[in-house]
């Protein structure tokens, strides 16, 4: 079943990347995609039927929407900090704790960290994030994990876990 | 629709434009990635957007926006693996460093 999922996920990647509905078009998806569930598919989520579970696509649109706002606002500030002359900036690796359990979802938590401008993740040891970040506003962790996961944490969590 | 396309056009070219001004400016190897990796990254999104705007949803079109799931994946999995390297590697931090927690983790 975990194989037929991945099966299923590269076909409509291919059949995106093509946008080609024609016989010949159809095969050579399914083929290419064959090839790469066998060699991939050990790899793949053991979790797999959360992929059949429509509440967490749901989830995805919401997340996507205040990812993306929260992108914008943090490149703003970045782009300041870094055009204006007298360089605002107080650079330091912060220690955050997070509540995630799952490896994925963790994975994914990272990644968002990591986009957003101003914060990059530097390592993750099992449920610490160390984060550099170009600005650290405050030194009280409850503060500073509120401001760099915390909106971002309670959405992953209903999408992942 | 046209116009609005060039909006994006510009919008992400000014973000790039920022990402390149700060890779000059910042002080260390970590600050420059942080504007390096991810202004740049946002930039060049904002151009694949302007993209699919302009071709709609043709084979061009849906390209581009496949394009920037991939984009946006490599480049954090990049920037985390340089920071993480250059940290390994034994980098100094800048002297305007406040804070440092990551010393006392076990190498």
């Amino acid at each position: 079943m975990k194989y037929i999922t991945l099966f299923i996920i590269l076909f409509l990647l291919w059949l995106l990347l093509t946008l080609n509905l024609e016989g010949p078009n159809l095969i050579v998806g399914a083929v290419a995609a064959l090839i790469t569930m066998l060699v991939f598919g050990k790899h793949f989520l053991r979790d797999w039927y959360k992929f059949f579970q429509p509440r967490r696509y749901f989830w995805i649109i919401i997340y996507l929407g205040i990812f993306i706002w929260e992108c914008i606002k943090a490149n703003f500030d970045v782009a300041y900090r870094v055009l204006s002359p007298k360089m605002p900036i107080k650079p330091g690796i912060v220690r955050v704790k997070s509540t995630l359990k799952t490896d994925i979802a963790k994975t994914f938590l990272a990644n968002s960290i990591t986009m957003t401008p101003g914060t990059i993740t530097v390592d993750v040891v099992d449920d610490d994030f160390f984060i550099h970040w170009i600005y650290v506003s405050s030194s009280d962790p409850d503060v500073y994990t509120q401001k760099v996961m915390g909106r971002f944490e309670k959405y992953i969590k209903r999408i992942f876990e | 629709m046209n116009s609005i396309s060039n909006i994006f056009f510009i919008i992400g070219i000014a973000f790039d434009l920022f990402g390149c001004i700060g890779l000059l400016r910042l002080p260390d190897v970590y600050n420059r990635l942080q504007s390096a990796t991810k202004s740049v990254t946002l930039g060049t999104c904002s151009i694949l957007l302007g993209l699919l705007l302009r071709y709609g949803f043709t084979a061009v079109g849906v390209k581009a926006l496949l394009a920037i799931p991939l984009l946006f994946f490599s480049a954090t999995v990049a920037a985390h693996a340089l920071i993480r390297g250059s940290y390994k590697f034994g980098i100094k931090l800048s002297d305007k460093t406040v804070v440092d927690d990551y010393k006392d983790v076990k190498k």
